[in-house]
């Protein structure tokens, strides 16, 4: 069982600051993490690894800097890590990115076949969660997107059995392979790394691809030049002026408190009155 | 399969940068463990760079390092409560290269290090706290035990860079528990400011940058001094003080930060700044006398874990810097006289640094801790004594200068009896001869 985690190093959106002075995103100084998705993605990856046995991959599109989040990866326990970075990527929106991804997965499909490739929901920083969907089509793969749980994977059946959380509900959904998981938060933790593993991934020889041996030709599909998307603005949204209300009540019975903080509510959010006479 | 270096160095900051990127240019297989999620990522310093001390290590540092102006400005103030009495020393010879003294922000000057450290050959690796030291039955330390499976990695020779509070040493019993009154608790903010705004406020040009150094009324009695330094674009400043002096006094670091803030000779410094950074560090403070024993079997401490900070000049990095290179270049040559990382071996180390500035220097001020806990004068009644003087002889109202100097005198008279007075010379004078 062949699995490609796609991870992103994206900025520490807990650490970012905008500049005092020029109002911009101060990019410096924040540190670089992995993208929070991706790692949920990646421990999938490594549990049914280590259920089932066989083969991590971890690419990355980005920066030589991007080294570091594929180190990283490695030291939890994925076996291979591949850096695609060239300068003709620079300026991808989601469109471009997904066509360098899914052409870098075809060359690895060449050496190793690939039965599932997984991402992270979206990333912190762009929030498209459309990479994912991208990738799948362009490699023609089966898509399960928001997926909570694995519930199994059965190789020799190619066939996969996920948990997909959807409004109001989770699905039970399965498919063949191969396909694509696009993986929600918050139902694992990733490992902590061995010694063994912190070694293994300090010295690593990482797989560094350009362009070309990412197999992509046609460079009007990459970089600034294949991507559509225009970012014609970007503003903050006017801050909500709404204060915290002290309440007074008359006297401290429980019943009373209840009554005036109801009432206050009601008259604040007079949708939530009727949306509770409704349901009452 | 346990993993076996020549040397393991512990800890990230200059002192272990120092000591990793020596030993591994000779050809050393080093490993160097850091507990922080990146070299520097948990470091504090106000930060005077001292070029000297890196120079000796990366002679070319100045071609990439990330430096932020050089000074070419000390100011050193005597602060009562709204006035100080200060002197300025300001040189264009402090404009010409290769440039002495440079501020720094230690993120980034740490990272860019580590950089230098994995180019040289070392293997680096972060995010890896070491939590006791391996020994062998004859006692010599052989390697270190980390908080992760599979986690003992074995060496010839441990050298602890682990910074001020070294838990290892502690838990080694290489020293005692930290004294309060050896260790100063040091608080420091970063503001804001563009570039042309602090550039006029300060009268300094592109790169040129300015120190002031804080002395008096602002440590409300403390045993300590403040700091105000230029960046190129911010500004950093910080006060510190003796912990068993915040611990008696109850005085909370960031309210004397407050305080001093508002002190009407800094607030102009600082006006329309915004902070963006506070953070608290320990500096060991107790001099030559609180100097542990740095070497061992199979063992050598660096930097602020050996207490190597020169507080009255506040030089710190630059002394870690020189004992981490002090003590590789002792593992290099024991290595290539085929010689064991005995302590009988190692004493190279410590004889070094006797004859070095560092041991020189810190012996020079061995008195001063001592002096200063126990003459709270020098930084109370001194530093307003001065200030009135001043204020007293520069206030033109009709009075003499003759009667002011008398009255000046007097002040000093009330306030200490002339015994007092020249025991506080003799005092001065045994702290800093
Ligand atoms: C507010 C302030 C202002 C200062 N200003 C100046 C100045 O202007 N000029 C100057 O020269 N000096 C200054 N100093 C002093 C200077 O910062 C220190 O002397 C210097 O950082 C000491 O370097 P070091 O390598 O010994 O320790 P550190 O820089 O503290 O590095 C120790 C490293 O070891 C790591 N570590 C600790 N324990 C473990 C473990 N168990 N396992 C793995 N890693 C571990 C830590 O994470 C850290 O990275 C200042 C200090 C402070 C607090």
């Amino acid at each position: 069982m062949h699995i490609v985690v796609c991870i992103k190093q994206v900025p520490d959106s807990a650490q970012i600051r905008v500049h005092p002075v020029t109002n911009t995103i101060m990019r410096q100084g924040v540190p670089a993490i992995i993208n929070p998705y991706d790692l949920f993605a990646l421990e999938e990856a490594l549990r049914l690894k280590d259920k089932y046995g066989g083969t991590v991959t971890v690419i990355t599109m980005g920066p030589p800097q991007a080294e570091a989040a594929l180190r990283k990866a490695l030291s939890f326990g994925a076996d291979d890590a591949i850096l695609i970075t060239d300068r003709a990527f620079a300026g991808a929106d989601t469109l471009a990115t997904s066509f360098a991804l899914a052409s870098a997965i075809r060359q690895i499909q060449k050496n190793m076949p690939v039965d599932m490739v997984f991402t992270g929901k979206q990333t912190i920083d762009g929030d498209t969660a459309q990479v994912g969907p991208g990738v799948a089509k362009r490699l023609d793969m089966q898509l399960l997107t928001y997926v909570s749980k694995i519930v199994s994977v059965k190789a020799e059946a190619s066939e996969i059995v996920v948990e997909r959380r959807a409004e109001g509900g989770v699905q039970l959904l399965k498919t063949s392979l191969p396909c694509l998981v696009t993986v929600l938060e918050g139902n694992n933790q990733m490992r902590f790394a061995s010694m063994p593993n912190m070694f293994r991934a300090a010295r690593h020889p990482l797989k560094v691809w350009d362009k070309d041996a990412a197999g992509i030709e046609d460079i009007t599909k990459i970089g600034l030049k294949g991507s559509p998307t225009v970012v014609s603005k970007v503003f903050a949204p006017t801050p909500k002026s709404e204060r915290a209300e002290m309440i007074e009540v008359e006297s401290g019975d429980p019943r009373d408190v209840a009554i005036t903080v109801l009432s206050k509510m009601f008259t604040r959010f007079p949708v939530v009155e009727k949306e509770i006479a409704k349901r009452a | 399969m346990s993993e076996k270096f020549d040397v393991i160095v512990v800890g990230a900051g200059p002192s272990g940068n120092a000591a990793a990127y020596t030993m591994a240019k000779a050809g050393l297989n080093v490993l160097q463990l850091e507990r922080g999620e990146s070299a520097g990522s948990k470091n504090v310093q106000g930060a005077i760079l001292y070029a000297d001390a890196l120079e000796k290590i990366i002679p070319d540092f100045r071609d990439d390092a990330p430096l932020e102006r050089h000074i070419i400005e000390q100011r050193m103030w005597v602060l009562d409560d709204d006035s100080f009495v200060g002197t300025h020393y300001r040189s264009d010879a402090f404009n010409k290269e290769p440039f002495n003294r440079y501020t720094i922000i230690r993120a980034q000057f740490d990272k860019w290090f580590s950089g230098k450290v994995q180019e040289a050959g070392a293997l680096v690796i972060c995010e890896t706290t070491v939590t006791d030291l391996l020994r062998d039955e004859g006692n010599r330390v052989v390697g270190v035990q980390v908080d992760r499976d599979g986690g003992s990695i074995y060496a010839d020779v441990v050298i602890l860079a682990d910074g001020v509070n070294s838990l290892l040493a502690k838990k080694a019993e290489f020293h005692p528990e930290l004294e309060p009154k050896n260790v100063a608790l040091a608080v420091k903010e970063i503001h804001f400011l563009p570039q042309e705004v602090l550039q006029e406020r300060f009268n300094i040009g592109e790169e040129e940058g300015v120190v002031i150094e804080l002395f008096g009324k602002i440590t409300q009695g403390m045993m300590g001094t403040g700091f105000l330094y230029t960046n190129k674009e911010s500004i950093a400043v910080g006060v510190g003080c003796m912990l068993s002096d915040f611990k008696e006094q109850k005085t909370t670091p960031y309210a004397l930060l407050e305080e001093m803030k508002n002190h009407p000779s800094i607030k102009p410094l600082l006006a329309g700044g915004e902070m963006k950074e506070y953070t608290a560090h320990l500096i060991p403070e107790g001099g030559y006398k609180a100097i542990p024993k740095i070497y061992g079997d199979g063992w050598m401490i660096v930097g602020d874990s050996g207490m190597f900070v020169n507080a009255v000049h506040r030089e710190g990095s630059n002394l870690a810097m020189t004992t981490g290179r002090i003590a590789a270049e002792t593992v290099i040559d024991l290595i290539k006289a085929g010689k064991p990382m005995s302590a009988a071996n190692l004493e190279v180390y410590r004889s070094k640094l006797d004859d070095s500035f560092v041991m020189k220097d810190l012996k020079k001020y061995q008195e001063m801790p001592e002096i200063f806990h126990e003459n709270r004068q020098f930084f109370t009644t001194y530093p307003e004594l001065v200030n009135r003087s001043a204020h007293t002889m520069l206030h033109v109202d009709g009075v003499d200068k003759k009667t002011k100097e008398r009255e000046i005198f007097s002040s000093f008279r009330q306030k200490r009896s002339l015994f007092g007075l020249m025991g506080d010379a003799y005092k001065l004078w045994r702290a800093f001869r």
